[in-house]
């Protein structure tokens, strides 16, 4: 664990408390037997809010309290512990972050204040197919009067269905994959020509495929400038992916942990399977992994704070890191648990079906690794 | 220790430098450090001359004590006397498991008399010593040891046989655990101290798969250990062998980040296997799995930072250094591996001018290091370590 200051041991322990208290496991459990459509519980979503947490890196003339991002990643672990639903990351860190980066004084002034209160949820419409590309952005932005008309689809969007503000990356010059041309629109999710459908995915999270059609926006909705959305778009996802990977350090702390207390009291052949040494050496590589997981994780984050220039590599060693680590203690969870862990009643599918939805969001440990190459120069 | 206890680091550096231009040998310059040698030749002129300056300064021990030869300095002096010697292209000529395990571990554990006999020398770089711990039935499992010391009064009476005991050929003295009570397996162990330079003490120096003789089978007829060279009390070696191996593990995990030396694997994989037009590791697999391995080797370099950190920190000792031998010595055999791969037939070359020196260290690093993960505690060993005293599972084996 990273050397904390006050602010973010108190944040820390608030968020443990109130996760533990408020939002366990049994919640999550709860909230996807409801079968609730948006993914998350709006009640717990508000208490989160009132605690400030949306906004968490947010100027304090917007609202928020401009913590940074390794205190926004303290929270998101302990909810990734409890696997607790909300749109902080899609909201608070993402739409958050794409106005603080490239809007204007106007736009800032409109929309954050209201993400930090949580009165708006915001989430970033920027993938199009089955994989994360985000440079293959086919959704085409053309003149209409002096403003813009948005035509085209957007998929896999977390958090698309209780979103009402989208921040969409759109196509204005050359063609899907060049990131020149890109650029990014404000659009609220009830304006004409907006459809969504909701998405059900395994891990019982929101996410939505979203149709535009003839969508007419103002000119005062373009963030920041016309044809480079593309610097604003890739700092906005680099925070979205540290953050992410918090959730998932959380997560798979949290899987390993159940997992080690179930090996410390299930008895077979006449002793705990924790002294089967097949077990043990397989527990001791995943705590070994787990150290290296978090100081990558804690490393991308704190670099954010400090406006690094290795962001982007270090935001993608820590992505492909943790996507490798929550991936072994999710498959081994399941395993070491026995016939109990293939068990709806048991959390361990729960964590296992999050890994996967996880790593696949916002780049795969393969894109990461690639990615963090090409920087690298090879 | 106080840094520069108020003093000027930029003075410090400069005292360093020009002493190194007074005294360091310019025909040594950039030449590899003849303790890193396995196998060792009889000294040049001007490398002896070199390990006394050094010695009669302190310089190679910097952070001991001065009352018993150390520097005396702090981290950071420490830091700018190893700066200004790479600078120099010089080498530490104060090394060796007196250097790395042994004195650390005597300054800790010795009394005054036996600190104010063995340092010195160890600092002055005289006397080189070898571990006598490991027995033919008694590896992993150390404590099963069965080299018997009698107690014959003043001295004891040494019986039995070593293995596995680098530098053994070489070595002016051995630090060795003995049984001294045969009724109890940790608490019959005592740790002592004898010169190797006395009748019964017999070295065959074994081969290994690297094609050098870097350790010896040892063998010990009526070896003599006088009693002023029990290192703390009778029976009492055990403890005093587990923190030495902790030091010998601290120096393995050490290297593990990044400290290889060398041309990264990525500069490797652009000279040996080339560039795609996007200028990629044109072997898309290979590409992969040299990522993977750089990943792998920056976020070992960033826990051994956050463990810095923390320890400093209040959060206390991190469990965080615990891992940090399993995970530094895969990733350095892993390097090994891959730099083989990389070179292809070139890496594979044995001896003759057929092959780059880089290429023929290539080949017998990666047999070498297939030795990170058996000693210091084999990476099984490791992992019974951390699955008993850190997750807190059962222990089956007992002793570990
Ligand atoms: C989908 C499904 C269908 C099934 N169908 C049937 C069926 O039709 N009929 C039937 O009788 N049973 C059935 N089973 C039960 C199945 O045989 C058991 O789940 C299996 O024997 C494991 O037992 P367990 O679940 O109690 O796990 P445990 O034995 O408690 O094992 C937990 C973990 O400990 C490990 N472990 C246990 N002992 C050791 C050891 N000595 N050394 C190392 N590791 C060890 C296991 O490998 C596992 O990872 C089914 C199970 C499932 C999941
Ligand atoms: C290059 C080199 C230099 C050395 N230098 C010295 C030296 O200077 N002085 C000295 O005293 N010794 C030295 N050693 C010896 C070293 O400490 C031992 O090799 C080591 O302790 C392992 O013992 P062993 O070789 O007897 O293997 P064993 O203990 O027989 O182990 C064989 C295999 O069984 C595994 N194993 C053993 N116990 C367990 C267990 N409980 N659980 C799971 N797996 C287990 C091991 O991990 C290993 O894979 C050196 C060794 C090497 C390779």
């Amino acid at each position: 664990m990273a050397v904390l200051n006050e602010e973010q041991s108190m944040l820390r322990d608030a968020a443990k408390s109130w996760t533990q208290e408020k939002s366990p496991v049994t919640a999550f459990r709860k909230m996807r037997d409801s079968g609730v459509e948006i993914g998350y519980d709006a009640q717990a979503w508000n208490e989160m809010a009132e605690m400030g947490w949306a906004g968490v890196i947010i100027p304090e003339e917007y609202g928020g309290s401009a913590f940074g991002y390794l205190s926004i990643g303290l929270i998101l672990e302990e909810m990734g512990r409890n696997l607790t639903a909300s749109p902080l990351i899609a909201s608070g860190v993402g739409a958050a972050s794409a106005l603080v980066l490239g809007g204007s004084d106007a736009q800032k002034s409109e929309w954050l204040p209201k993400i930090a209160d949580g009165s708006v949820v915001g989430a970033l419409a920027v993938d199009e197919g089955a994989h994360h590309a985000p440079e293959k952005v086919a959704l085409a932005a053309t003149k209409s009067g002096t403003g813009y008309s948005l035509s085209g689809a957007k998929s896999f969007v977390i958090e698309g269905l209780a979103a009402n503000l989208l921040v969409v990356s759109a196509r204005t010059s050359g063609t899907p994959g060049d990131k020149d041309g890109i650029t990014l629109f404000l659009v609220p999710a009830d304006a004409k020509g907006v459809s969504r459908k909701r998405l059900a995915l395994a891990d019982s999270r929101g996410a939505a495929n979203i149709t535009f059609d003839k969508v007419e926006v103002g000119a005062d909705a373009v963030l920041g400038a016309v044809d480079k959305g593309w610097d604003v778009l890739e700092k906005t996802l680099d925070r979205v992916r540290a953050a992410l990977a918090a959730e998932m350090l959380g997560a798979a702390n949290q899987a390993f942990e159940t997992t080690l207390d179930y090996l410390k009291v299930r008895v077979q052949f006449g002793q705990v399977i924790g002294s089967f040494q097949a077990l043990q050496h397989r527990a001791a590589k995943m705590f070994t992994d787990l150290e290296l997981a978090r100081s990558a994780v804690e490393a991308a984050l704190q670099a954010i704070d400090a406006d690094s220039p290795d962001v982007p590599e270090l935001v993608s060693l820590s992505k492909a890191k943790m996507g490798d680590v929550f991936h072994l203690v999710s498959n081994e969870m399941v395993q070491m648990h026995g016939g109990i862990g293939m068990t709806d009643a048991h959390d361990a599918g729960f964590y296992l079906k999050r890994a996967r939805a996880a790593e696949a969001a916002f780049g795969s440990q393969s894109y990461h690794r690639d990615r963090y190459a090409r920087i690298n120069g090879y | 220790m106080a840094d520069f206890g108020g003093g000027d680091p930029e003075a410090f550096r400069k005292e360093v430098r020009e002493w190194v231009d007074a005294n360091f040998p310019a025909e040594l310059k950039g030449r590899p450090n003849p303790m890193m040698r396995e196998e060792r030749a009889k000294p040049s002129e001007a490398q002896e001359a070199w390990r006394k300056a050094v010695g009669a300064k302190g310089w190679g021990t910097p952070t001991w004590p001065s009352q018993y030869g150390g520097g005396g300095l702090g981290t950071a002096e420490a830091r700018i006397i190893q700066q200004e010697f790479g600078r120099a292209g010089a080498y530490n000529p104060i090394g060796g498991m007196g250097v790395m395990m042994f004195g650390p571990t005597l300054l800790e554990y010795g009394t005054e008399d036996q600190k104010l006999e063995h340092i010195p020398p160890i600092c002055r770089g005289d006397v080189q010593w070898c571990q006598g711990f490991s027995e033919p039935g008694a590896g992993s499992d150390l404590a099963a040891l069965q080299t018997r010391a009698e107690d014959k009064g003043d001295h004891f009476l040494i019986n039995g046989q070593k293995i596995w005991t680098s530098g053994a050929q070489y070595a002016d003295w051995c630090f060795c655990l003995v049984r001294t009570d045969t009724s109890k397996k940790h608490e019959g162990i005592s740790f002592v101290l004898f010169t190797m330079h006395q009748p019964g003490v017999e070295v065959r120096p074994i081969k290994l798969i690297a094609g050098s003789s870097p350790f010896c089978e040892t063998f010990f007829t009526d070896v003599r250990a006088d009693k002023k060279n029990l290192v703390g009390p009778l029976n009492g070696g055990w403890t005093i062998a587990k923190r030495l191996l902790q030091h010998e593990r601290g120096g393995l995990s050490g290297a593990g980040g990044g400290g290889m030396g060398g041309r990264s694997l990525v500069d490797l994989a652009r000279e040996y296997v080339g560039v795609d037009a996007q200028g990629r590791i044109a072997d898309p697999d290979l590409r992969t799995r040299v990522v993977q391995h750089e990943i792998e080797g920056r976020s070992f370099q960033q826990t051994a930072l956050r463990a810095m950190l923390e320890s400093k920190g209040n959060s206390g000792p991190s469990a965080a250094t615990s891992i940090m031998k399993n995970a530094g010595t895969s990733w350095m055999q892993l390097r090994h591996e891959l730099t083989l791969e990389i070179m292809g037939h070139q890496g594979l070359g044995w001896e003759g001018d057929a092959f780059k020196p880089e290429e023929l260290g290539a080949v017998r690093g990666w047999l070498g290091g297939k030795a990170f993960t058996i000693y210091g505690g084999s990476q099984e060993v490791q992992s019974n370590i951390i699955s008993k005293r850190i997750l807190g599972l059962p222990d089956l084996t007992q002793h570990n």
